[in-house]
């Protein structure tokens, strides 16, 4: 699947500490996350916890994907960690990570001033907008196994892209309703600039956990996996088999004799992130051809089309 | 009376804002044209999150004008008149008589109030604010809802002191506009008269070549490296800019200056600096969009990203010298160049084939073998721009002869017109080879550009062939390298014409002269356009250029396509003169020039022919003979130009 959201992870490495200590006290990880949460719980975001399925970004969450999807209003913020196989590094690059953590906020529809509001989020988590220079710069969105795109920004605050700004304009091949705005935040990134860190290893989780307590395993030894041990016949093997369950499952919808309310358009779209994160991986293994390529990307994008389609025909039915 | 026109906007990409200015104004004055305004534009600019227009000396109002509304004959009656006076609520005595060639008319003339200005604009300004072109657009208020590049916020609308009102995508026109967005108010009363300087006031310079003196002074402190089209980017992104210095530690000057440029202009937009002796300075310019950096915040922030953008480069660098070049070749077989074409390792294949062909050396071929190496290393994944370059450098880094590492630096050149060609014959060649094949293949598999579709820069590529063979060293005729691809050819011509008159500044009918004579060796057809133009103002050639047209309108109403020719049915002097002057005249081994001036040279005779010859002579073996003498002489001379394409006047 391609890489969505805010693409390059982070990518800087502080020489000094931004504040000195009288200036402010320094957030964790935990806190950053918790100010973000709080801002946008107070502006009416159901905060909902990360998807329990292997994603790319979180724009591919039910949250997001479905949710644009149809009339309803509605507002929602949720940390989800976000898998790039590709993007490992065995734990040793200070800047890249096969995982790495997105604060998503989904606002539907935009509000006016979603800019000042997004502007107020900053303010919150310390940073002062009358001492950094803050630019919008264009940078538009796409994902073409989603069927979705939108238009945007990203957002770079010193030079720094902390957070990708899009406002939905199709997903699933649907032209939707209301258009959302979807706020990205890169919370690696973010912390790092916060703390005037090197290396995203060296982020205060929690007091007295740094990043690398909590997550350098996991670099590291997906990174060994996803680059040097998955095996490629049981990744395509467990391709197919999610395929066909989504697609036997799509199939049955028509035929479902109860309240077509009942049926499990959401676990279709579980299988359909399923291989979406076989394909990442059996890419990132270079178990992928040219002539391939573009063909997994073509099965995918119809099954995530399909489910599109069939949620929002759920929907209207429903209502 | 003075109007103002914001359209308030959240943050329009910056290169798309002059195109869209120059429309609005454009839109505007003609909006002023179809409805008989006077008054004219003082001025049209923008900042990232405003597009604004300010027109002067608009009246209040259209003039009053009247119509002329015939009605029944005269010869109608009274009754009929008085009909008519009624219905447009006048009476006979106002009535006039409207003469025409059909007889007499009663007629009335109404009197018609010129429209308020207001209300003009108020009706036209929602649809010209939508009408502006943007190259790619959205919606925001909902799937029915208008388009335009980014969400429209606030609309100023003033017409002298009064708003101009009507609405836009659910924003009421008023006399509000906003500030920067961390150092403006967020609601503030404008006039037309005093907008610049209140929008200042909040820290938004409006007019764009005040933001671009700005930076201009704000760096000529330090020894920046010119740039253009930068300059203009960051005079399009920021709405109050700031120039600031930040620096980089002097041990990433190891890393090659293209690399060090490229992420310092294209993913960080800063200008570099240089020493005093040309090269690199670990230094670079940032521009804010706020008006200071009180703190230092903005520097420090802006170097660690720079730095981490230089550690990612390095970590590139070295990884990508684990492997070297060499041996990556075959794994160009997982890139693919075109889906219908294969991998770059078939494209690499026949582009060595080619240069072979085109009589390449052995270092020309393991350059074009080595060529397309760059676009599996991590640094050309990165930094996309540098393909070539980075190849060019790791050829150079792991002992490729200098030759070679020059030539995969340059196979991309000419970029663009204003780029240089490559300097070494060697990256001539695998220039060459690359960019025709890429033509041949997509012609082959018929995907030449259409329109203004062109994904695959296949003009450019065209061009790129075009100056390579005039301006290079090496020369081989390009249409023996069509493959005989008759769409392909005439793709080249139209590259071949375009190239000599937009870029070398010929004049066409010249080009076609020479084009006409051939164009399959094309720095000869530059040697023979050149002689060609430098003829030109002489004396003769003009009306030799004539009587050569005339020539070919009498062969071709004569059908005559050659036959013999015998010099003892020569009757006239003027013939006889004609024939002493073309058998005498030879122009090989001279120059272009000469030649064409020995070809001018003949206007005298040619001029005698055409008076005292008749050609079309009653005998037809005299005709066929004289024919035959002028079709000799036109295709004898018409080897360096075909003077018949000369436009004269």
């Amino acid at each position: 699947m391609m890489a969505v959201g805010s693409c390059d992870t982070l990518k800087h490495t502080p020489r000094w500490s931004l504040f000195p200590p009288s200036f402010q006290p320094m957030d964790t990880f935990q806190e950053l996350v918790f100010k973000l949460k709080k801002y946008w719980s107070d502006r009416g975001c159901i905060l909902q916890e990360p998807y329990d399925v292997e994603v790319g970004a979180g724009t591919m969450c039910p949250e997001t994907f479905l949710r644009v999807l149809g009339p309803k209003p509605y507002r929602v913020a949720y940390v989800q960690p976000s898998r790039r196989p590709a993007d490992g590094r065995y734990g040793e690059n200070p800047n890249r990570l096969y995982k790495h953590q997105q604060l998503q906020v989904i606002l539907k529809p935009t509000p006016e001033d979603v800019i000042d509001q997004y502007l107020g989020s900053l303010g919150a988590i310390g940073i002062d907008l009358s001492r950094h220079d803050i630019k919008f710069e264009e940078d538009n969105w796409e994902s073409p196994t989603l069927g979705a795109w939108g238009i945007g920004w990203q957002v770079m605050l010193d030079g720094l892209e902390i957070t990708q700004f899009t406002y939905f304009q199709q997903c699933g091949g649907i032209d939707l309703d209301l258009v959302p705005a979807e706020l990205t935040y890169g919370l690696e990134r973010i912390a790092a600039f916060l703390q005037g860190k090197d290396s995203i290893y060296d982020i205060e989780w929690a007091p007295g956990f740094s990043y690398r307590d909590v997550r350098f395993a996991e670099e590291q030894q997906f990174s060994v996996y996803n680059f040097e041990l998955a095996d490629t016949a049981a990744l395509w093997q467990l391709f197919e088999l999610n395929e066909k369950e989504a697609q036997r499952l799509m199939d049955a919808y028509d035929k479902y004799p109860l309240h077509k309310a009942r049926f499990p358009v959401l676990a279709i779209y579980d299988h359909v992130l399923k291989c979406s994160h076989l394909f990442n991986l059996l890419d990132s293994r270079g178990a992928i051809s040219v002539t391939e390529r573009v063909g997994v990307i073509g099965r995918v994008r119809k099954i995530a089309v399909r489910t599109a389609q069939l949620w929002v025909e759920q929907q209207g039915v429903a209502a | 009376m003075n109007f103002l026109i914001e359209v308030g906007t959240e943050e329009i990409p910056d290169w798309m804002i002059v195109p869209a200015v120059a429309h609005l104004r454009q839109a505007f004055e003609q909006t002023l044209a179809d409805h008989k305004l006077k008054g004219r534009v003082e001025w049209v600019d923008a900042t990232p999150r405003r597009l604004v227009l300010f027109a002067e000396r608009l009246p209040k109002a259209q003039k009053d004008s009247e119509e002329l509304i015939s009605g029944p004959p005269k010869s109608a009656g009274e009754g009929a008149a008085q009909g008519f006076a009624r219905k447009n609520s006048v009476t006979v005595d106002q009535l006039e008589t409207l003469s025409t060639p059909k007889g007499d008319y009663f007629a009335f003339r109404k009197k018609v109030a010129g429209w308020l200005t207001k209300e003009i604009l108020a009706s036209k300004m929602p649809d010209l604010i939508l009408a502006i072109p943007w190259p790619k657009t959205m919606y925001w208020t909902g799937k029915v809802g208008p388009r335009f590049i980014r969400p429209i916020r606030w609309i100023v609308a003033l017409l002298g002191s009064d708003v101009v009102p009507f609405e836009v995508a659910g924003v009421q026109s008023g006399k509000v506009t906003q500030g920067h967005r961390q150092f403006g108010r967020r609601k503030i009363r404008v006039t037309s008269s005093r907008y610049e300087e209140q929008l200042r006031a909040n820290h938004v310079i409006v007019r764009s070549a005040e933001r671009r003196q700005r930076i201009l002074d704000g760096i000529a402190q330090w020894h920046v490296k010119p740039d253009d089209k930068l300059l203009e980017t960051l005079t399009y992104l920021t709405e109050w800019p700031a120039p600031i210095l930040g620096h980089f530690d002097e041990s990433y000057l190891s890393l090659p200056s293209e690399v060090l440029v490229t992420v310092m202009r294209h993913h960080q937009k800063y200008f570099s600096v240089m020493r005093e002796d040309g090269s690199l300075a670990p230094d670079f310019v940032a521009v804010m969009n706020v008006p200071e950096d009180p703190d230092g915040n903005v520097v420090s922030g802006n170097e660690r990203v720079l730095r981490a953008r230089f550690n990612d480069a390095q970590f590139f660098w070295e990884t990508d010298q684990k492997r070297k070049l060499a041996d990556r070749v075959e794994s160009l077989s997982h890139v693919t160049f075109q889906a219908k074409l294969g991998s770059y390792l078939d494209k690499t294949n026949r582009v060595v084939a080619l240069v072979r062909e085109l009589g390449g050396n052995t270092g020309a071929q393991r350059a074009a073998e080595l060529a397309k190496c760059d676009l599996s290393t991590e640094m050309v994944k990165e930094f996309t721009d540098l393909q070539g370059i980075v190849g060019g450098l790791y050829a150079r880094a792991q002992g490729e002869p200098e030759a070679v590492a020059k030539a995969i630096y340059d196979h991309y050149k000419p970029l663009s017109m204003e780029d240089s060609i490559p300097s070494t014959v060697e990256g001539q060649l695998v220039s060459l080879a690359d960019k025709l094949d890429t033509l041949r293949e997509c012609f082959r598999i018929g995907m030449a550009p259409t329109g203004s579709k062109d994904p695959f820069a296949l003009r450019r590529a065209a061009q790129g062939v075009v100056r390579l063979l005039v301006e290079g060293s090496v020369q081989v005729p390009l249409l023996n390298l069509c493959g005989g691809d008759e769409s392909l050819i005439e793709f080249f011509a139209d590259r071949v014409r375009y190239y000599f008159r937009e870029i070398r500044g010929h004049k066409y009918d010249e080009v076609n002269a020479v084009m006409a004579a051939g164009w399959s060796d094309l720095k000869d057809a530059a040697a023979r356009l050149d002689a060609l133009q430098s003829v030109r103002p002489t004396e003769n050639f003009e009306p030799i250029a004539a009587s050569f047209k005339r020539i070919r309108n009498i062969l071709e109403q004569a059908n005559f396509e050659g036959g013999a020719f015998n010099a003892g049915v020569l009757t006239e002097e003027a013939e006889r003169a004609l024939y002493e002057a073309v058998k005498g005249m030879s122009l090989s081994g001279i120059d272009y020039r000469t030649g064409l001036e020995r070809i001018a040279s003949l206007r005298p005779q040619v001029d005698s022919f055409f008076d005292k010859v008749l050609v079309n002579a009653p005998d037809a073996a005299v005709r066929a003979n004289r024919l035959a003498l002028l079709h000799h002489l036109r295709k004898e001379f018409s080897s360096i130009a075909d003077f018949s394409e000369i436009v004269t006047s």
